[in-house]
């Protein structure tokens, strides 16, 4: 029987189930198709710091969420209107978000007494009636995977394991997706281990075939392609992006790069993506610790390559010595820091921007570097590129700073045309007569950078306070004031590099302003308010030291400023400090993201005069 | 790399020039009296027989008295930061092919601070010449003890003496899993040009530990063994016969032979034991234990051997060829680039699955 098709623009899913059920690879195979049918997608995948915690306990849930549409999309979406749940526990974490009315498909074969008991409720959700205000489709997914996979006798445990793909072929079905492109991903990867490749693709068939026979759901839906520039679009993450973007930033500058890093959540897939970069000139390196991981990207740049080393808010602050060494040094180095849940190492594997302070601060002595932050996750190639335009053009520390959700979130990307990215001309210094090892660049005040082994130039540098052009060791109280100053007005100057702050929107009222990747949802929230005729403008900073030039000026045309910040207020700080502005902090840190609602919610708020702060909520006490 | 232009050098020639003054050479700001002079001036001496362009020797430090070294060497220089002088070593090596890279460290620095970069140097087996200074005290910070000094130790920071244990180095280093590994002494001055030349010939990393005297906080530490204190004419007098007593030299091939030359002594093993015999009527030289510096397990017990029950031993402990962790990365790069053959940004980029939006307008 044929079923009527709707269609809509905006659908947002989220699967959910134990660590080891494979939803983040289902996640993805879903984001994958629903990218190569044309839709604009965003994901937010969520998952426990534990490899395996216990199975079917609440602390094991991990998800991922897809927003995909026919518009664009800036966001993951706030509330799913469709819920994947492989058992009790991922239930019971993610059904407080779903949207009124949304759609539930369970596995039935996980709600036993013993499931519900490991994700530590009272009753079973399926017969308590809590699920009452959403249309709840059960499916006894794990027994009928097992029964469609039955001819190649795997055994129940390894048949189990081709359930998330038995799961994928119902969204499948429910959002007209082909199966194809999931199909040949199974093939490719399971091309080694067979029969798997057959059993996946087989329960993959069934979940499809399963929701067209049975007539599952009251009917199916179609998300229309988006309609997107014309071009060539390339899936990518922002750790895969920001991998890219130093890669071709070393492609570009016709030198190699140098990649140090020690393994830390949620940076590792920086240091994976690049290894498999070595034949266009990375070197990586896996140190034995942080330190060690900066101090041999600094060799590398003193060596005459692209140093740059990456980690996350723990392993920021073990850089911070040899970070300030670099700036004394004046070498190009370029730091990424994917800034997760903190203090200390608080959560690992959600996000956060409560590293800012530490990246503009957290160093002896004035040691003031370039802090530049993309805002989604292709944004990250084209920050890593022009970080290391930075540094090797200043001279100077770079510190790049993304974060969890940008990391591991993915979105399509628009390849740049390769004739449109800009060269990066680096000069080596090779003139030998009246050679000076600290004079400067009178416009960029950087001084020369010196390819080690260059004849006639042997010099030596380090991190004891340097005179003045000779660049001899020296005490001299006027001298170290002057150096001081002069280094602090060079990371000044990049600002006279750098494109001016835009304002989205009203140029006058409330103005949202935002650095990272709160760029999402305050970009949506903005856009709503002034299609409710509201006098807002949204101005986002990629460049967070130096500012842009225009900052004080665009600042000064609004009444009120709201910093959203997934913090407890850092940027909104520096800006109040250096342009003496009222601006208002709007907080949150729950190692999520803002959604779109919560920061419309606040635009409203302030609109009317109501406070945005939140108080220390003594009653939780 | 060594050229038929190669300029022809001399020791004065690594002596490092003023940028601000090109008349003068750099002030060099030891306490007068310092092992660290003696070693100085070996390694350019050293460095300017080795037939290799000066820009081509980078030396690299961390923190303490040692770590001035490279400010007055006339080639490339980088004072980096306490203990981290390994990491920022093995970037360049492993970078750049062409350059000779020294490090300079002491036993505060390297075995303290930067205990986990010194041994990962050396399990790396980067082509280095790791050169520490082991005067056995902090002498930058003024006299505190170091992880070398040896236990009940009375300093600034230890009033009552010191408790923990200490370390020796050879054996860090040979636990480490080096592939050189050797010991001289500031004042033995040939003996410790040829280390400094052998460490610079061995291709992987070398670790070379060279006794100091520090003669301001711990004077005399040597003495025992013929090192270096202030002199007196007692002391001047008996020198020689201490060392040729209190020393032996490690030579591959070679028995482990001692003494005076008419009381020679020398070493035997009895099970895994060291013992010392008479060379006379009971026993030959022929007893001697024959040094083998690729045998791992005698170089961990000659490292046992220790003053005062035993001659301390200089010389190689161990040597073995292996290969390097620069020339395996580098290989890498290499193969990873023939393997892409003609690849450049646009095919980096439009890898993977992408898809293509046709201009509909």
């Amino acid at each position: 029987m044929a079923m009527a098709v709707e269609t809509l623009d905006n659908v947002v899913i989220r699967f959910a189930g134990d660590s080891g059920d494979g939803m983040q690879l289902t996640g993805n195979q879903f984001t994958r198709t629903s990218s190569l049918v044309g839709n604009d997608v965003s994901t937010f995948p969520d998952f426990p710091a534990e490899i395996r915690a216990p199975i079917g306990t609440q602390a094991g849930v991990s998800a991922f969420q897809v927003h995909f549409s026919s518009d664009d999309v800036f966001t993951p979406g706030d509330r799913p209107n469709v819920l994947v749940c492989m058992n009790p526990a991922s239930l019971a974490r993610n059904v407080a978000d779903l949207q009124e009315g949304g759609i539930i498909i369970v596995n039935t074969d996980k709600f036993k007494d013993r499931d519900i008991q490991l994700a530590d409720l009272e009753s079973n959700p399926l017969e308590d009636g809590s699920l009452s205000g959403f249309r709840v489709i059960k499916v006894p997914i794990s027994s009928l995977t097992r029964e469609a996979v039955k001819e190649w006798g795997l055994g129940a445990k390894i048949a189990d394991r081709c359930k998330n793909f038995f799961a994928l072929g119902l969204t499948y079905w429910l959002f007209s997706r082909p199966l194809g492109p999931t199909e040949a991903w199974i093939r490719q990867k399971f091309k080694n281990k067979q029969p798997l490749d057959d059993a996946n693709v087989r329960a993959l068939h069934a979940g499809n075939g399963y929701a067209e026979n049975v007539e599952l759901f009251q009917g199916r839906y179609e998300v229309p392609a988006a309609t997107v520039d014309p071009g060539t679009y390339r899936r990518v993450m922002g750790n895969e992006a920001l991998a890219l973007g130093l890669t071709a930033a070393g492609l570009k500058a016709g030198l190699s790069v140098f990649y140090g890093s020690y393994p830390i959540t949620p940076a590792s897939d920086i240091l994976h993506n690049l290894a498999n970069y070595k034949g266009y000139g990375v070197m990586t390196f896996q140190a034995e610790d942080e330190i060690a991981a900066v101090c041999a990207a600094i060799g590398a740049s003193y060596a005459g390559q692209i140093g740059v080393t990456g980690t996350s808010g723990p392993g920021l602050a073990l850089k911070a010595e040899a970070i300030g060494l670099a700036m004394i040094c004046e070498l190009p180095l370029v730091v990424v820091n994917v800034q997760r849940g903190g203090p200390s190492t608080g959560l690992p594997t959600k996000t956060e921007q409560a590293d800012l302070l530490q990246a503009m601060y957290g160093r002896n002595g004035e040691s003031p570097c370039v802090i530049i932050a993309p805002k989604t996750p292709s944004d990250c190639f084209y920050i890593a590129f022009e970080a290391v335009r930075i540094a090797t053009k200043y001279t100077v520390p770079v510190i790049l700073m993304t974060d969890g959700y940008l990391a591991n979130g993915a979105e399509p990307w628009r390849l740049p045309e390769i004739e449109s990215l800009p060269d990066i001309d680096v000069n080596f210094h090779t003139e030998t007569e009246g050679f000076m090892p600290y004079s400067r660049d009178p416009e960029t005040l950087a001084r020369p950078w010196i390819r080690l082994g260059t004849p006639g130039l042997e010099h030596r540098i380090g991190g004891l306070e340097k005179e003045h052009l000779s660049g001899n060791v020296s005490y001299s109280p006027e001298n170290h004031d002057f150096m001081c100053r002069l280094r602090a007005e060079k990371i000044q100057r990049v600002a006279n590099d750098i494109p001016d702050l835009e304002v989205d929107g009203s140029d006058s009222g409330v103005l949202v302003l935002t650095w990272g990747s709160t760029y999402g949802a305050a970009h949506v929230a903005v856009a709503g308010a002034i299609e409710d005729g509201h006098n807002v403008g949204h101005a986002h900073l990629r460049y967070l030291n130096p500012m842009p030039k225009n900052t004080a000026e665009v600042l000064a045309r609004y009444d009120t400023i709201i910093v959203p910040e997934m913090n407890l207020g850092q940027l909104v700080k520096l800006v109040r400090e250096k342009f003496l502005v009222n601006a208002i902090s709007l907080s949150k840190i729950e190692g999520l993201p803002y959604r779109v609602a919560e920061m419309r919610n606040a635009i409203d708020r302030a609109i009317a005069g109501e406070s945005i702060s939140v108080e220390f909520p003594a009653h939780r006490l | 790399m060594t050229t038929p232009n190669t300029p022809k050098y001399k020791a004065k020639d690594f002596q490092a020039d003023n940028p601000a003054n090109p008349e003068k050479k750099v002030a060099i700001r030891w306490c007068p009296g310092c092992g660290d002079y003696a070693i100085l001036s070996q390694v350019q001496r050293v460095m300017a027989e080795l037939g290799q362009p000066k820009e081509e020797f980078v030396v690299v430090r961390g923190i303490g008295c040692s770590s001035r070294f490279p400010y007055y060497m006339n080639t490339y220089g980088f004072h980096t930061i306490h203990g981290r002088a390994p990491a920022f070593a093995t970037a360049i090596r492993a970078t750049r092919e062409d350059m000779s890279v020294w490090v300079i460290t002491g036993d505060g620095d390297s075995l303290s601070i930067g205990g986990n970069h010194l041994i990962h140097v050396l399990r790396r087996n980067v082509d280095i010449q790791l050169l520490l200074f082991n005067n056995r005290i902090y002498g930058l910070t003024k006299g505190q003890y170091s992880p070398t000094s040896e236990v009940g130790k009375r300093t600034k920071s230890t009033p009552m003496g010191s408790l923990d244990r200490p370390f020796n180095p050879i054996q860090v280093a040979l636990g480490a899993n080096s592939t050189f590994v050797a010991r001289t002494v500031d004042v033995f001055v040939k003996h410790q040009r040829a280390m400094i030349e052998a460490s610079y010939h061995h291709r992987g990393a070398s670790f070379l530990e060279i006794y100091q005297n520090c003669n301001i906080f711990n004077d005399g530490a040597y003495a025992p063994i013929g090192g270096q204190r202030i002199p007196g004419v007692e002391y001047e007098k008996k020198k020689a016969e201490v060392q040729a007593l209190q020393t032996i030299e490690l030579a591959h091939g070679a028995p482990l032979l001692f003494g005076k030359k008419d009381e020679p002594k020398g070493l035997r093993l009895n099970g895994s034991k060291w013992e010392i015999f008479d060379i006379g009527d009971r026993f030959s030289a022929d007893d001697a234990v024959v040094y083998d510096e690729t045998d791992l397990g005698l170089a961990q017990l000659a490292a046992t051997l220790d003053y005062p029950n035993f001659p301390v031993p200089v010389g190689v402990f161990f040597r073995i060829k292996a290969p390097t962790y620069d020339d395996a990365a580098r290989a890498q790069l290499a193969e990873a680039k023939e393997q892409i053959g003609d690849a450049g940004l646009k095919e980096l980029l439009y890898a993977g699955e992408t898809w293509t939006v046709e201009d509909d307008g």
